[in-house]
């Protein structure tokens, strides 16, 4: 066992796969000479040179458009976006063309593709680099959409990925890219699709995915405090989600928080808070709350820390579930004075 | 400058040119019979628009040299990544017409078995298939394959930023790619002079580093010719190559479209002079080679094959609902699986 980081697993991950498989190609912006600008692509183009690992001009449309030619002619192309936010001019290509091509083929023509998208915030960067883009993936049929928050499921959801006969859009939590697992390469864990519990509790059930993981273990570990046994549950994977594993879990507590970093209305949390309440209604104690960035376009480094979900708004959600102790108007106070803060 | 298309469109039928031969009168030959046959299918699925067969028709008519003479210079081998104007050349290269009219007639997306056919499907967003084409390109030879790839697009189609990066892609990877502009004057109402500013639409290639040419879209003899080169030099590993057809619409952008609200009768009547079936069967009949017998049994080999389409598309073939969900995913997901359950109970309740 040692300790790896998140990026050096996505590293390995790739670098076991180009040995492996001749039609795997890495291609991006900067990913060969330098490695990507996290790094995760580092060395590949030095061990296996131009042909498998290799920089394209500087066009994210042009880069996954190329991909799909690429796919149609037998390789399996993974691609880097250099960040979220600049992975949008490729949008239509991702959504009209990466998408839909095994439809409008009637499944003669699938295209094996991961895009690579480091995504999300807290890493103190300027506008354009901190992005949630989850639910404009999540919302177009024909894409795998996965976020993995430890390194060995990074490692293990990667060649997976690649493996797939389907896109994969591959959600890399940049602020994860450092932290590291004391885990022996190469490792299998849960197949994407499923989600795991990441800890155990019998009170209430957090679930995340990505970035909010390691925010709903830190949360539970504080509710232990005020005598709460919180579980948390890794979604890992959005696109397919596991509503078996997600609704055994709150069917287990009967109270559950939805925790994403993205803007709440409309995104992935309302996704599985509606899809949690359709199948445990019967065992809800409370309602199915979400913990969510604000509705507003990703702040500055300075004020990043008041959009960003933190242990107490957690924490504060866990409160508002102890509804049987609660009168319905304190509820809506509580909801109201959350809206006031925005 | 090699890179420098020639300073007007290369022409051949009426006029010899110092840097391009005639083709052989057989390859013109079969051009007209392609040119004839596609011109009665493209009137037959105008008719089907009328009739409500087909749910919309993006007619060629007018460009039918570069319909056929890009389904005539690529080999069977070669990929064609074709735009929903291009149904005439996907006839052309030997796809099953109804095939061909399945994205229009609403039945699915695309009706022919794209890899087979080496043809990707009719590609709707503007310019967005001739990064595929790039791509495709570049894979081939990396396989070792002299595989080339041809994209057809329209003039309007060169000012999206797609058809910039694929000039970029394609000529950074030297990838054996012929990007063939159709220029017919038109994107939709737009007129050339309000989508572009300059010398031509060939001109775009000089900056990329892709060889570039112009040509007489309405003269089937130059097309072949200059295509024929294009695919030569892609083929031999030169990198892209960009040609700009000077070329007309006939008929409206599609049957839904009122032309007459932005070009003049006139204009119009000056394109009928230079229509291409009638340059080519002029060329072909004072050089001997197509007489009347031979014309008349073209002309009929065309009405049986518009016959055919038409009967074939009285019948109005199932779908499937499940299909909806065959071929979102390799496999399905887990909630493709109880949505095509509640599919099954809506279709059982009927
Ligand atoms: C990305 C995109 N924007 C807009 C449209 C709508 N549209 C369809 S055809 C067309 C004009 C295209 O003109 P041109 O490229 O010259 O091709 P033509 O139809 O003349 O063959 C437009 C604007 C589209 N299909 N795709």
């Amino acid at each position: 066992m040692a300790p790896t980081s998140m990026a050096q697993a996505l590293n390995a991950a790739l670098r076991d796969a180009i040995a492996e498989d001749e039609r795997v190609v890495v291609f991006g912006e900067d990913v060969g000479r330098l490695g990507g600008v996290f790094r995760v692509t580092d060395g590949l183009q030095a061990s296996f040179g131009e042909d498998r690992c290799f920089d394209t001009p500087l066009a994210e449309s042009g880069i996954a458009g190329f991909a799909v030619g690429m796919a149609m002619a037998g390789f399996r192309p993974v691609v880097e976006m250099q960040f979220d936010a600049f992975a949008f001019p490729a949008f239509e290509q991702v959504v009209s063309h990466i998408a839909k091509m095994r439809n409008r083929t009637r499944g003669a023509v699938g295209l094996p593709i991961v895009i690579r998208v480091p995504f999300a915030g807290g890493i103190g960067g300027v506008e354009h680099h901190c992005d949630s883009s989850e639910a404009y993936y999540a919302h177009t049929p024909g894409l795998k959409v996965v976020a993995p928050a430890t390194a060995a499921d990074a490692y293990s959801m990667l060649r997976e990925a690649i493996d797939d006969p389907d896109p994969v859009v591959f959600l890399e939590t940049k602020k994860l890219y450092w932290s590291k697992q004391d885990i022996e390469l190469p490792t299998t864990t849960e197949p994407i699709g499923r989600a795991t519990i990441r800890r155990p509790g019998r009170d209430a059930t957090l679930i995340a995915y990505g970035p909010t993981v390691p925010l709903a273990v830190a949360a539970a570990e504080a509710a232990e405090e005020e005598g709460w046994d919180v579980q948390v549950v890794d979604a890992r994977s959005l696109v397919p989600f596991d509503d078996e594993t997600i609704a055994e879990a709150v069917r287990g507590t009967g109270r559950c928080v939805v925790l994403q970093e993205a803007p709440g209305f409309a995104g992935v949390a309302a996704e599985i808070a509606a899809r949690v309440q359709e199948r445990c209604f019967h065992s809800l104690a409370a309602p199915v709350l979400r913990v969510a960035g604000f509705d507003v376009p990703y702040p500055p480094p300075k004020l990043e820390h008041v959009h960003l979900p933190g242990v107490d708004r957690v924490l504060d959600a866990l409160a508002r579930l102890q509804w049987d102790d609660q009168p319905d108007a304190k509820w809506l106070d509580g909801v109201r004075s959350q809206e006031d803060a925005a | 400058m090699e890179w420098l298309p020639s300073s007007s469109p290369v022409r051949l039928l009426e006029q010899p040119d110092p840097d391009y031969a005639l083709p052989e009168a057989s390859r013109l030959l079969a051009a007209y019979r392609a040119m004839v046959i596609g011109r009665r299918f493209d009137a037959q699925a105008t008719t089907l628009t009328k009739q409500g067969r087909l749910a919309v028709y993006p007619s060629s008519r007018g460009q039918e040299a570069c319909q056929v003479g890009a389904a005539l210079s690529i080999g069977a081998d070669d990929w064609l990544f074709p735009t929903y104007r291009d149904s005439v050349s996907l006839v052309s290269r030997g796809i099953d017409p109804v095939e061909v009219l399945t994205l229009l007639r609403g039945d699915w997306h695309c009706g022919y078995d794209v890899p087979s056919a080496r043809t990707a499907p009719q590609c709707t967003p503007l310019a967005t298939q001739t990064l595929h084409a790039v791509g495709l390109a570049h894979g081939e030879s990396r396989k070792g394959n002299d595989t080339v790839a041809m994209a057809l697009l329209g003039d309007g189609a060169t000012s999206e930023g797609d058809f910039h990066e694929a000039l970029n892609f394609a000529a950074v990877f030297r990838a054996p790619v012929v990007f063939f502009v159709q220029n017919n004057g038109y994107a939709i109402s737009a007129p050339l002079a309000k989508q572009s500013a300059a010398p031509s639409l060939a001109h775009k290639g000089i900056g990329y580093g892709v060889r570039s040419e112009q040509v007489d879209g309405n003269d089937a003899a130059a097309i072949l010719s200059v295509l024929d080169s294009a695919v030569a030099h892609a083929r031999a590993g030169n990198g892209p190559f960009l040609v700009e057809a000077h070329t007309y619409r006939m008929e409206p952008h599609t049957n839904a479209d009122d032309a007459a609200r932005y070009r003049s009768p006139e204009e119009v009547e000056h394109w009928q002079q230079r229509d291409p079936i009638s340059l080519l069967e002029r060329h072909l009949r004072a050089g001997g080679h197509l007489d009347d017998a031979t014309a008349e049994r073209i002309a009929g080999e065309a009405e049986e094959f518009a016959a055919r389409v038409r009967t074939r598309m009285q019948e109005e073939p199932p779908v499937d609902p499940e299909d909806l969900f065959r071929h979102v995913y390799a496999e399905p997901t887990p909630q493709l699986v109880e949505q095509l359950a509640q599919l099954r109970t809506e279709q059982e309740a009927l």
